[in-house]
């Protein structure tokens, strides 16, 4: 039987096709170039706009005046093609679609590298640049190459303090940053389906981390309840009989993990770096700025104080407004969080949160690369469980004595 | 399509944060990108780009979907870059904006001169000639097209 990634796109691993996009999302920093490339096809053509989304997460609110300038010939854009526009404040590109908008067997291209998040639903979700975005604008497909799959099996269930951010860099370190490059990854198993739709997102998440153009799930019961949540019915996708290549890991064996930089694969318990000082935590991103990861630091800062200066930033309006509304967001600020509007923050060091030279942060993001979140200094990567350890004791700490 | 220039060796895994970081991307100038090309990785690369063959190490171009960075190095006057792999995003990115890449696997030499052609297949550097792993069809039309742009103005797709 055919893998997923082959399911979707139609021809067995290796072929070529072109496919219709169901989908195309391009945020605040890549939709500008994409626009100038767009204006510069010069056909005119714009095919199902209600199914072209421009969301501005990257900068926001704009911080420069030509920061300001490119967002708002970009909204003036969304409407003139209209486009649906999740402007400022609305969150992250791969949170927004996935409250909602992506659903299983469609073909999803973002212009950001993480967009792999939303094969999470049983999608074929991929990223791509600006150009491609431009090319999809203007002729409604693009062309894939069929992509050759590697299973992930998950065994058994998160136990203790482990959480699923534990388990995408588990994965990122067996398979190495270039491990699937050109490949999907099909995450499958016991392991998989016992997965919230939150947890999935985190995995999916960082499939790109290992050079994969997808990272899935096969939509399943718990997909199926959480699209109903959005008022989706969906049907359930039947899992690939086996896969020639594959990996194991089994949940219950896993323990919170951190990413040392500059690597996303160069991963130790976090037990190993106890006691290191760091100078911020960063809570948010698309990798874990969802409600359940903002009400996973609250249950352990609640009714105490960070010791280090602790940077919130929700990945969207609908995580802040629940969070608000059941106290996790008081529970935050009381502890002393700074927190930021909906988006990516600091994450890719364009603004808001960057670092100082030797400065060290600890975050819930999915990159750890040398200079990534300000010139000089380095950043480890972990849950928001250890993150919020680690905010308490303004030094590395492992989450297991908080729980 | 065939290229020469001289080799200039950069390591394995160099990811596109590395080619032009984050705080350089807000602007429409691909001059600002293509003066701090590398500029994290080592601050007198940007200006040696011009006439250079890139020869990196596996996985080049990993991490962001930014396409400046390809962008950059063509406009800092890159001839090619060559990888015994590429990051996917980054690949397809460099196809779409007319630069040219190469996978394949040859020894670097700072400076060696460096000769290939696409069509036929090769790349040679000091006198030994290597294999090119072919690009699609499609890859190659838009390449000679000089990127995705002018390949859909000229009527395809």
């Amino acid at each position: 039987m055919a893998t997923l990634a082959e399911e979707i796109l139609g021809a067995p691993a290796g072929e070529y096709v072109d496919r219709r996009v169901d989908r195309a999302y391009a945020h605040d920093g890549t939709g500008v170039l994409a626009r100038e490339a767009w204006l510069s096809i010069r056909t005119g053509a714009f095919p199902d706009p209600e199914r072209r989304y421009l969301i501005f997460d990257h900068i926001v609110p704009a911080n420069t005046s030509l920061t300001a300038d490119l967002q708002k010939e970009l909204r003036t854009f969304a409407r003139q093609r209209g486009m649906h526009l999740s402007d400022v404040g609305g969150g992250v590109c791969h949170q927004v679609m996935a409250e909602g908008y992506a659903l299983p067997g469609e073909v999803i291209v973002g212009a950001d590298s993480h967009s792999c998040t939303l094969g999470a639903f049983g999608a074929f979700a991929t990223g791509v640049g600006a150009t491609d975005m431009a090319g999809i604008w203007a002729t409604g497909e693009t062309w894939f190459r069929v992509p050759e799959t590697t299973g992930v099996f998950l065994d058994g269930a998160l136990t203790g303090a482990a959480a699923a951010k534990d388990v995408a860099l588990a994965y990122v370190a067996a398979l190495g940053m270039d491990g699937a490059t050109y490949r999907a990854l099909e995450f499958v198993g016991e392991g998989a389906s016992g997965l919230s739709m939150v947890d999935r997102l985190t995995l999916s998440n960082m499939a790109v981390e290992t050079g994969a153009k997808a990272g899935m799930f096969y939509a399943d019961a718990v997909t199926r309840e959480y699209l109903a949540g959005f008022g989706h019915a969906v049907e359930a996708q039947t899992p690939a009989a086996g896969y020639p290549d594959e990996i194991t890991l089994d949940l219950g064996n896993i323990e919170p993990l951190l990413a040392l930089p500059p690597r996303v694969d160069t991963v130790c318990p976090v037990t190993e770096r106890e006691g290191l000082t760091v100078d911020q935590v960063f809570l948010g991103t698309c990798t874990c700025g969802r409600y359940e990861d903002l009400e996973a630091f609250a249950r352990i800062v609640r009714g105490k104080k960070v010791a280090v200066r602790t940077v919130v930033v929700p990945a969207s309006r609908a995580v802040l407004a629940r969070a608000a509304a059941t106290g996790v967001l008081s529970t935050l600020i009381e502890a002393g969080c700074a927190v930021g509007t909906p988006g990516c923050g600091p994450c890719l060091g364009a603004h808001m949160g960057v670092i100082g030279e030797g400065e060290v942060c600890l975050s819930t993001a999915n990159r750890n690369f040398r200079n990534r979140m300000g010139v000089g200094g380095e950043i480890y990567l972990a849950s928001p469980l250890t993150a919020a350890a680690t905010a308490l004791a303004g030094e590395i700490r492992s989450p297991e004595e908080c729980l | 399509m065939k290229g020469d220039g001289r080799a200039l060796c950069l390591g394995r895994d160099i990811d596109t944060d590395l080619v032009i970081a984050g705080r350089y991307l807000r602007t429409k100038d691909r001059s600002v990108w293509a003066a701090h090309v590398f500029e994290d990785l080592d601050s007198t690369l940007a200006g040696r780009l011009a006439g250079a063959v890139i020869v990196a190490g596996p996985n080049f171009g990993c991490g962001s979907s930014r396409e400046q960075a390809a962008v950059a190095l063509k406009e800092a006057g890159v001839v090619a870059v060559a990888a015994p792999t590429f990051a996917r995003i980054f690949f397809r990115n460099a196809v779409n904006i007319g630069l040219l890449v190469l996978e394949c696997e040859i020894p670097c030499h700072e400076g060696e001169a460096i000769r290939f052609d696409l069509d036929e297949g090769w790349i040679e550097a000091g006198g030994t000639r290597r294999p090119l792993r072919p690009l699609s069809p499609r890859m190659r039309e838009v390449l000679r097209s000089g990127g995705l742009v002018p390949y859909l103005s000229g009527g395809h797709g």
